[in-house]
């Protein structure tokens, strides 16, 4: 069961907590090397560039 | 005991034209909200306006006001300058605050209705930016962080508080909690101290911009516990408790557990049920020290001489929660939900943190720029990485990291398109939020002004306007008002059915 599956019905009580358990630890751990070509690719072309315009102001 | 009750987040979103980074922030902002409004409601009338009317932003929650005289112009924002204000079907906020586009959610019952709401608002600023973009000829793109890695732009998070909860005892529990909460609530970043003078990475986008414990301030002198109090409901039976100290999430359930972790804090604490001593001896030079610890090694300080580490304060909590549940009968699902997440979250931040990758910010960022620094042996001077810092949070599908990850399954979420989809045009059932929602849908014409304490129609010039109070946000739900809003009547027969 997806955790979406299982919040959505969230509002019936005493749903067991061992589901709850299983259905968040069922991902396995991430190496994201693999994904590095492809974020190259969606990077900005001139990072120094990029970064140094990346200007904000205070907020709040 | 439990996640439920009364909250939201208000987003300040970075915005930029990176083909002209001169120009003007508020007119940026300006343009994404107005191109939202023009676009998506454009019945509305030209000039509506927020109801500012109970509004009180130097109301301090430990008695006192501060005189206009005395306070920062910053502070005052309950004159909108005529700047870009709508209210939304969704009965969110979103509008021009300082300098960047803010979307406030609607009031929500629960932690999982908060992170859904917040990420409709996501989208919601993504096709505002769109719009904005094609409208004006330039690109405009919008950001989910909190820093340019110079200053600082809020993310905060709204909880209804029993109002005989002493003030004190809030402070005094939240504070270590909220300094050990971006363990898994931070959004990562690159640099080191508000300037970022120092090169590495950190686990919050916020934590060097605060420099006080207690305070009223969000804009200078930033405090780890706000004490602004403008509860939005009974102010004797209860307070809003405005919480600045986290960042902006893109992972929908780091903002899932960040809002059901505080909740059940809450909870515990309007019991009256925690008395663990862990007064920290200096709250803000801990709050850094954390940030800046991504190995989990450093001890921090408390008053009474002892030592504690931030994963070992967060496992205090969550043994007393734990207890606490057991104690008071069987939790309902969603506070088991949240209980176990965190329960799980922890003790896998100690024997395997780099796992948590899929649904913990800081973490997968991390992983991304030590793929780099490995790869292409980079040194944190190297500008890509500060770049992958700020193109995480970029709200665009084709360039934001964050939905990358999520596209490809390393990043997990909670919510399908179509609820999303469904919470950008829809106010949540259970809350006043309906009632404001479902005006905005019904009679977008008609209305004058809104807030979160009221809707104003305007039913023509030969008639006042008429103010409907919204003071208790449990009030206007789908069970109550939606009989009303069922029978199509006109605006005018809609007032005279409220007995307005």
């Amino acid at each position: 069961m997806s955790e979406r599956e299982f919040i959505s019905k969230s509002t019936s009580q005493n749903e067991s907590t061992e589901e709850v358990v299983a259905a968040v630890t069922n991902t396995s751990a991430v190496d994201i090397t693999d994904l590095l070509d492809e974020i190259d690719g969606v990077l900005e072309k001139n990072a120094e560039e990029f970064v140094k315009s990346f200007v904000q102001k205070g907020g709040e | 005991m439990s996640v439920h009750r009364i909250m939201g987040v208000e987003t300040e979103y970075g915005i930029s034209a990176l083909a002209d980074p001169l120009a003007n922030p508020v007119l940026l902002s300006s343009q994404v909200v107005t191109a939202y409004g023009t676009e998506v409601m454009p019945e509305r009338p030209r000039r509506m306006r927020w109801d500012y009317d109970v509004e009180t932003p130097l109301r301090d929650a430990r008695g006192f006001d501060m005189s206009r005289a005395d306070a920062d112009p910053s502070q005052l924002t309950d004159d909108d300058y005529g700047l870009a204000n709508l209210v939304l079907f969704n009965g969110a906020r979103f509008y021009v605050d300082h300098a960047h586009p803010e979307y406030s959610s609607p009031e929500v019952t629960n932690p999982r209705d908060a992170a859904l709401w917040d990420a409709a608002g996501d989208r919601i600023m993504q096709h505002s930016a769109q719009l904005a973009s094609s409208f004006t000829g330039q690109l405009i793109t919008a950001y989910k962080n909190n820093t340019d890695g110079k200053v600082s732009y809020g993310t905060h998070e709204n909880y209804q508080v029993d109002r005989a909860t002493p003030f004190a005892q809030l402070v005094k529990y939240l504070t270590p909690f909220f300094v050990t909460r971006c363990v898994f609530a931070g959004a990562g970043r690159v640099g080191i101290g508000q300037e970022s003078l120092t090169e590495g990475f950190q686990i919050s986008q916020r934590a060097d911009y605060f420099e006080a414990e207690v305070g009223l301030e969000t804009t200078l002198r930033r405090p780890i516990i706000n004490t602004r109090d403008e509860p939005h409901a009974n102010p004797e039976e209860f307070r809003r408790l405005h919480v600045i100290v986290g960042d902006a999430n893109m992972s929908q359930r780091a903002t899932y557990l960040k809002l059901g972790t505080t909740s059940l804090m809450l909870s515990m604490i309007e019991a009256g049920y925690l008395t663990q001593d862990l007064e920290l001896r200096d709250p803000v030079s801990a709050m850094h020290q954390v940030s800046h610890d991504v190995d989990f090694v450093r001890l921090l300080e408390l008053r009474n001489g002892k030592t504690i580490s931030a994963l070992d304060i967060q496992e205090v909590f969550i043994e007393a929660a734990t207890k606490y549940v057991a104690d008071s009968g069987t939790g309902d699902a969603m506070t088991m939900h949240v209980l176990n997440h965190w329960t799980r979250i922890i003790s896998t931040l100690r024997t395997n943190k780099m796992s948590l990758a899929n649904e913990v910010d800081w973490i997968l960022k991390y992983s991304v720029l030590e793929g780099y620094r490995q790869r292409d042996n980079s040194t944190w001077k190297d500008p890509r990485l500060a770049a992958v810092d700020i193109q995480y949070s970029d709200l665009r599908p084709d360039k934001g990291l964050a939905l990358l990850m999520q596209r490809k399954g390393r990043q997990d979420v909670m919510f399908s398109d179509d609820e999303i989809n469904h919470a950008i045009s829809n106010p949540p059932h259970d809350t006043r939020a309906y009632f404001r929602g479902m005006c905005m849908k019904t009679y977008t014409e008609q209305i004058a002004a809104a807030s979160w304490d009221s809707v104003i129609f305007d039913l023509g010039p030969e008639v006042p306007l008429h103010r409907i109070a919204t003071g208790d946000a449990r009030r206007g739900t789908r069970e109550t008002a939606g009989v009303l809003f069922d029978q199509n009547l006109s605006a005018a027969d809609f007032v005279a059915a409220l007995g307005a």
